[in-house]
């Protein structure tokens, strides 16, 4: 194939990347848009496979049997509780993929000629080795904060930013000794192993529920890593791909921030979710004192009986519980009754963009009763019962009512404002933000306690008898 | 230098179509859209099938082929738990 047809087909890959992202745009044309990105890598990977360059295949067939394997059965397997975790070691993949090959190219033009290096592929090389470094380091820890290997809580300690500083500085000097002496190809190993250590540095001291942050800002890093990379190789798809991803990545991050009423610079440095918080004993027992009404679910059921518009709010507690399947029985339960029943979903519920989602579709809720912040904060007032389940912060009225908060200023779900609440949780332990929610104290609240699962289940049998 | 600017104009280019393209996602489909652009950054497969491949040296090939895992579960991995993912998401039948 000539070299103008190769090009001529990566840019038809990258038009079908393109089209495959607007189909997202809505969950009818989602599949086939996915199919179409899907098929548009199968197009750039044939044509790069029938490239005259290519002497040998043995290696290239294992690394794809081996990779697709791997890939294969881990994406049929794995839960959907534990997407977070797939997709945090996805992004680690693909920086930890772009870094091998800048790398490799790297090697080899320095084996051919350092002098001939262009300022370009040096850039290049070393912006890839650094991004794609803090990538796949971060990504792993990022996966084992939520695979419960690495503690989830925000671990810091004296001096932590002056240690990032000083490693992001040493990078930058090895990159740009490795720019300026392109022969010593060391320089780009010590500068990954740098860049290394500062992603383990970075994500260590954030806690476990901004990892829609950390999750998102690593997915807009594994998009940079790979369209440095196509700098590298004046290839153009990868600088597409990258770019499109990168952008992703970052416009989610935004979405995540602002949904938190934080900066990115808060999420990443401030260490909220350590030790410190989630002890504020004295004030919590004031305000819950004597005001908690504990609640059954024979008692839940008798007041969902006179209801007619019910709505759940999900959050990380659901998903720990496996509580979507029991959740969709008590919806379709109430459905059958006439009830009117809607999803309402915070940005930041659960542990990653969209994961509240990705549960309920799973147990068959559709779509259309899912509802996004704005939306369902519309329709509290004329809800008889509200459900909250597994959320905490997200319904803090704190945040909408307080000046000097760690919720302070955050978009919350309106669920006070509802006739009845009803919170199904475990005790009355803080959420992430470490301070007690006098959502529980109100005059129109229910408190069950039970573990999730077990309290819809409760729940469904209970509406059933009435 | 000519080449670089024409590579820096389509880089820019492509991520304003980046942001056009995903603000338009709404957020009920953020996860597989995390999921699908991973599937998408695996694109330095190319790249790593040419260095795999060449047989330059011995550490261009290993690092290649290594590259080849890692971005084909990258591939494989995150079109099907996408396709998997967007399957789920259906209308009141």
């Amino acid at each position: 194939m000539s070299p103008d047809l190769v090009r001529f087909a990566y840019l038809v890959a990258a038009s079908l990347f393109v089209f495959g992202l607007k189909g997202l745009s809505h969950p009818r044309t989602a599949v086939r848009g996915n199919r179409l990105s899907a098929l548009g890598m199968f197009i750039a990977i044939v044509v790069t496979l029938i490239d005259q360059q290519i002497v040998r295949f043995e290696f290239i067939v294992a690394g794809i049997v081996l990779g697709g394997a791997i890939g294969a059965i881990w994406a049929l397997k794995v839960p959907m509780t534990a997407m977070p975790q797939f997709v945090g070691l996805c992004n680690g993949f693909g920086g930890g993929a772009s870094v091998l090959v800048a790398g490799a190219a790297y090697v080899e033009a320095a084996l051919r000629s350092a002098d001939t290096i262009s300022m370009q592929f040096g850039i290049a090389t070393m912006a890839s080795g650094l991004i794609g470094g803090v990538t796949f380091w971060g990504s792993l820890i990022a996966f084992g904060k939520l695979q419960g290997i690495v503690s989830e809580k925000a671990v810091r300690f004296t001096g932590d930013h002056v240690l990032k500083g000083l490693f992001l500085l040493a990078g930058l000097a090895a990159g740009v000794l490795g720019i300026l002496q392109p022969e010593n190809t060391q320089y780009f190993w010590i500068m990954v192993g740098i860049a290394s250590v500062l992603g383990i540095l970075l994500v260590v001291p954030i806690g476990g529920a901004d990892m829609p942050v950390v999750i998102a800002l690593l997915n807009s890093y594994s998009g940079m890593a790979a369209a440095a990379t196509g700098f590298v190789l004046s290839n153009n798809v990868l600088i597409i791909s990258g770019s499109l991803v990168g952008a992703s990545g970052f416009i989610l991050t935004s979405i995540m921030c602002k949904a938190m009423n934080r900066s990115l610079a808060n999420v990443m440095f401030a260490g909220v979710g350590g030790d410190s918080g989630g002890d504020d004993g004295g004030p919590a027992d004031d305000l819950y004192e004597g005001k908690v009404k504990s609640t059954t679910a024979e008692e839940v059921a008798m007041v969902l009986d006179s209801a007619r518009r019910v709505v759940f709010v999900p959050g990380y507690g659901m998903a720990v519980a496996q509580a979507q399947h029991a959740v969709r029985d008590l919806a379709n339960q109430l459905e059958a009754e006439g009830v009117e029943v809607e999803f309402a979903i915070h940005p930041v519920a659960g542990r990653m963009p969209g994961h509240m989602n990705v549960l309920l579709a799973e147990a068959d809720v559709p779509y259309d009763r899912l509802k996004e912040m704005d939306e369902a904060n519309t329709g509290f007032e004329q809800t008889d019962v509200t459900i909250v389940i597994g959320a905490n912060d997200v319904v803090n009225p704190l945040a909408r009512d307080a000046a000097d908060t760690p919720l302070t200023g955050m978009p919350i779900l309106n669920v006070d404002k509802s006739r009845t609440v009803v919170v199904i949780k475990r005790s009355l332990s803080p959420g992430f933000a470490g301070i007690p929610n006098p959502l529980f104290a109100a005059d129109n609240c229910l408190l069950l306690f039970a573990d999730g699962k077990e309290a819809v289940q409760q729940l469904t049998a209970a509406v059933n008898e009435i | 230098m000519g080449e670089t600017i024409a590579i820096l104009t389509i880089f820019v280019l492509a991520v304003f179509v980046g942001f056009e393209v995903i603000t338009k996602v709404p957020p009920i489909l953020h996860t597989p859209l995390m999921s699908g652009s991973n599937a998408i950054s695996g694109i330095t497969i190319i790249g790593a099938i040419l260095s795999a491949g060449t047989q330059y040296s011995t550490l261009t090939t290993v690092l290649g082929t290594a590259a080849v895992v890692f971005a084909t579960i990258n591939v494989v991995g995150g079109y099907l738990v996408t396709n998997r993912m967007l399957d789920m998401f259906k209308r009141k039948e």
